[in-house]
């Protein structure tokens, strides 16, 4: 008989190790499953993990994309972390990442074609604004009437997604772009361009301010009292209420900040390497980060490792649909893959496994 | 030996780290019953668990009756004869006696005999019970009695009775021992768990002390004094607390007809609460658990804001001020539940005195924690409180339940409050941990500070308390000075809603 028994303590031997062990077993299943599609396994694997990086042929081009998928990955899902440490659960970042792009954008285009240098500062105020906004929808209904706010965060994400519709087929639209959904280019307009800081990187404004963002959850986690009360709300509510702690003022903090750093990698985005507002701008990162939190164990430097990792997979993903010809759904079978395996070998962190041989009578 | 009932010879349990049992040999007599003392942590449950059939001893053996004993289940050990009644009841609440009942039956019978049967127990043996109440409508006391039937209408030989009149009122207690003196003379023996060194000496024909996990005697409780037992149980003499001088100081804390409502669908509402304690004093809040106890700390400690006018702190409205603002002003509490609400428990011991430590002892500059200053505090609290921990880098929950009592209550003490409202300071704490915090309540109160000591332990709240009242469904009886009480009149303080009498067998 198997049996699982709590640990007095969490081993920080399983903390560092379940996340590899993951990768490891979605490497190992995911195999299986490319071979079941008719794929070679290794090849694929090698392809997903090891070309964007130092295939010959294409690893310039897939290099830089590392930083440029990374960075709004790793700045969403330090916000979502934050809340998730408190027990409250946004799972709508992409709604907000979404809200915070077309908010910034507006904010910018109402100026076109100025070439101040404070408009990009304020499209991104503009920007992280937006996505606040948005996370405050949630919050406020949380906390007056008692709603759960993954169903609402959630919800709010198609609510966006046609407002996003609405931006770039209607009042967004470029006025001189005969005619197609779309607004203007931002790449075109040197003013508000989020350029590569570093040329041949992908380092842009927002990758920056990922990494500023790691740094900034880090020292809030473990040396202010904000994040000290974050933590306490999540690990026991009635000690937090007891020590004094708000638990109102716990759910606008967590879902203010994830909802404004979702905001701006949405406007980091969208100036940068999407260079517009347009119809199939949510790409999922607001969704993907969920699991990058996860994945990094809601540190803010497991995330950013985790981040670096899942965006290979999704450079790694686009190369292999190319050369491999795998289906498009594989690769995101494969990503969720990873959070499963995680999850499940958490469970080594905070449980021993006892073989128990049954008691004769 | 004829007249044995249960022997036990060299049991022995080892946990990775930890002797549990060292060698433990004992006997119980037929129509005996016989007390297990012991600190936490002495080994006392698990002994009863091997006896019950729930841990096997690594070595050892017991006879039951003169045959070999090794239950491997309780099903089993219940088929032998052996029956026990637990602290925690196992009770659901939405379903009836008998239903309740029936659950822990291996064949129950029809539910009209079952309740037949119910009754007929229950009446031969005084435990006025009902056996279509639901059990959500009981009390503690009325709860035990389920349990006791449940064991009862298996005819048991030995029945195993863990801290039992933790929950009673002294006229339950005086119910449940009537019981157990008629089961006695039936020739059922008794094996009884407990902290409580009178009782012991009033109800127990034999005593077997543990401490660190061997016996290390047997005594006739009769002809030894509590003290001598206590003494054993710890294995040095401890100080008794002193009475404290008599000065008072002026009033501290005042709650002015203090209402609030239910705080869900299973807590008590306050009614008109109107008391008063002052500097130098302690009041001593009895009553039977579930009669507001829980509600009283969280409206005085501000978890739960009370209404304006209601609680005045050194003679300003504090009513409608948070647990910091109240803390910060001098106004410090302790919850009973030490796990998850007095202390988090994933969190390590420095993380949890930063809880409620930060900032009167000043732990946060600018918002940030001085972890430098929380440890040094929480190290200093430790030491103070003979916390028995590896540090202060462990888990709050690593800790047993005694250990971190002493660092919950040494936190607040530590902090000089003005005004310290506590409930159920030593709860499932053994006698010298006990003793030590009762012992830092009356040295903050000779300090000046007042308290306010909210607790079901009685003997507790005679040794320490100034002043007594009772809560019963959320009212607070007027106060009396305890030098005027005996254990009557406080019984009938925390309210005659319970059936108090014994019910005769004709009744």
């Amino acid at each position: 008989m198997i049996r699982l028994e709590k640990r007095t303590q969490p081993s920080g031997y399983w903390t560092a190790l379940s996340p590899i062990l993951a990768v490891g077993l979605t490497m190992i299943v995911g195999g299986f499953m490319f071979w079941a599609l008719g794929k070679p396994p290794v090849e694929a694997i090698r392809t997903i993990f090891w070309d964007p990086l130092f295939h010959p042929q294409f690893a310039d081009y897939s290099r830089p994309q590392l930083l440029v998928k990374a960075g709004p990955l790793i700045l969403i899902a330090i916000g979502l972390s934050i809340g998730f440490r408190a027990g409250i659960w946004n799972i709508g970042a992409e709604g907000q990442y979404i809200m915070g792009a077309v908010s910034g954008a507006a904010v910018g285009l109402a100026f076109y074609p100025s070439q101040s240098v404070l408009l990009f500062p304020l499209m991104v105020f503009a920007g992280a604004l937006g996505g606040w906004a948005w996370a405050m929808i949630p919050a406020v209904l949380k906390t007056r009437f008692g709603t759960n706010e993954i169903l609402v965060s959630l919800m709010l994400v198609y609510v966006a997604e046609n407002i996003l519709a609405s931006a770039s087929a209607g009042w967004l639209r470029n006025p001189e772009g005969m005619g197609f959904p779309g607004s203007r280019n931002f790449k075109q307009w040197s003013a508000v361009y989020n350029a590569e800081l570093l040329t041949g990187t992908g380092m842009h404004w927002g990758v920056a301010a990922a990494f500023i963002a790691v740094i900034a959850a880090y020292v809030m986690m473990a040396r202010h009292i904000q994040g000290f009360n974050v933590r306490l709300t999540g690990e026991a509510p009635l000690a937090a209420r007891f020590s004094g702690v708000s638990p109102a003022w716990i759910v606008f903090l967590c879902l203010g900040v994830s909802g404004g750093l979702a905001g701006l990698a949405g406007l980091f985005e969208v100036t940068g390497p999407a260079g517009q507002v347009s119809i199939d701008f949510g790409s999922g990162y607001g969704f993907t980060a969920i699991i990058v939190a996860f994945l990094g164990r809601l540190n803010p430097f497991g995330i950013l490792a985790a981040g670096l990792l899942m965006a290979l997979t999704y450079i790694g993903g686009e190369l292999a649909q190319l050369m491999l010809g795998l289906p498009g759904a594989s690769i995101q079978l494969f990503q969720g893959m990873l959070l499963f395996f995680l999850l499940a070998t958490d469970v080594f962190t905070n449980y021993r496994v006892r073989m128990l041989r049954r008691e004769a009578a | 030996m004829p007249d044995t009932l249960l022997s036990l010879r060299g049991l022995t349990k080892t946990y990775p780290g930890v002797v549990a049992n060292d060698d433990v040999s004992f006997d119980i007599g037929k129509s005996e019953i016989h007390a297990l003392l012991g600190e936490n942590g002495a080994g006392k449950s698990t002994l009863v668990k091997m006896i019950f059939g729930l841990v096997k001893p690594d070595r050892g053996e017991m006879r039951l009756d003169g045959d070999l004993y090794s239950p491997g289940k309780p099903s089993e050990a219940r088929k032998s004869g052996v029956a026990m009644v637990f602290q925690h009841f196992s009770l659901f609440n939405a379903l009836d006696v008998a239903e309740n009942v029936a659950l822990g039956m291996e064949s129950p019978p029809a539910m009209r005999d079952l309740a037949r049967q119910i009754r007929a127990v229950s009446e031969t043996y005084g435990l006025p019970l009902d056996p279509s109440r639901v059990v959500g409508t009981l009390s503690a006391g009325e709860r035990q009695r389920v349990e006791i039937i449940r064991c009862l209408l298996q005819g048991p030989r030995l029945l195993i009775m863990d801290e039992p009149t933790s929950v009673l009122t002294p006229q339950e207690v005086g119910i449940l021992f009537q019981t157990l003196n008629k089961l006695k003379s039936e020739g059922t023996s008794i094996l009884y768990i407990s902290h409580k060194l009178e009782e012991i000496r009033t109800l127990c024909d034999e005593a077997t002390i543990l401490r660190l996990g061997k016996n290390v005697g047997t005594c006739t409780p009769r002809d030894v004094t509590a003290r001598q037992m206590a003494e054993m149980m710890v294995g040095s003499s401890f100080a008794a607390p002193e009475p404290k001088a008599g000065a008072k100081g002026e009033v501290l804390l005042r709650c002015d007809a203090l209402s609030m409502p239910a705080p869900g669908a299973f807590g008590t509402p306050l009614r008109e609460i109107s008391v008063e304690v002052r500097g130098g004093e302690v009041l001593g809040i009895g009553g039977v658990a579930g009669n507001g106890q829980d509600e009283l700390l969280m409206a005085l400690s501000g978890e739960r804001l009370a209404p304006k006018g209601t609680i005045w702190f050194k003679g300003r409205d504090v009513g409608r001020d948070g647990p910091s603002k109240r803390r910060e002003a001098g106004l410090l509490s302790g919850p009973e539940e030490r796990l998850g609400h007095a202390a988090a428990p994933n969190m390590s011991l420095t993380e949890n005195a930063v809880l409620t430590g930060a900032r009167r002892k000043r732990l946060v500059k600018n918002g940030f924690i001085d972890w430098t200053a929380a440890q040094a505090f929480a190290d200093h609290v430790i030491a103070r409180y003979d916390v028995r921990t590896p540090g202060a880098d462990v888990t709050a929950r690593s800790l047993s339940g005694g250990n971190l009592q002493k660092f919950v209550v040494g936190r607040e003490i530590e902090q000089d409050p003005d005004v310290f409202v506590v409930n159920q300071p030593t709860w499932g704490v053994d006698a010298a941990a006990a003793a030590a915090i009762r012992q830092a309540l009356l040295d903050l109160a000779a300090r000046g500070a007042a308290i306010i000591c909210i607790s079901q332990d009685l003997d507790e709240l005679m040794e320490i308390s100034d002043r007594f009242g009772a809560l019963n469904e959320g009212r607070l009886s007027p106060t009396r000075a305890v030098a005027d009480l005996d254990i009557e009149k406080i019984g009938l303080m925390m309210g005659g809603a319970h059936d108090m009498e014994v019910v005769h067998a004709d009744g």
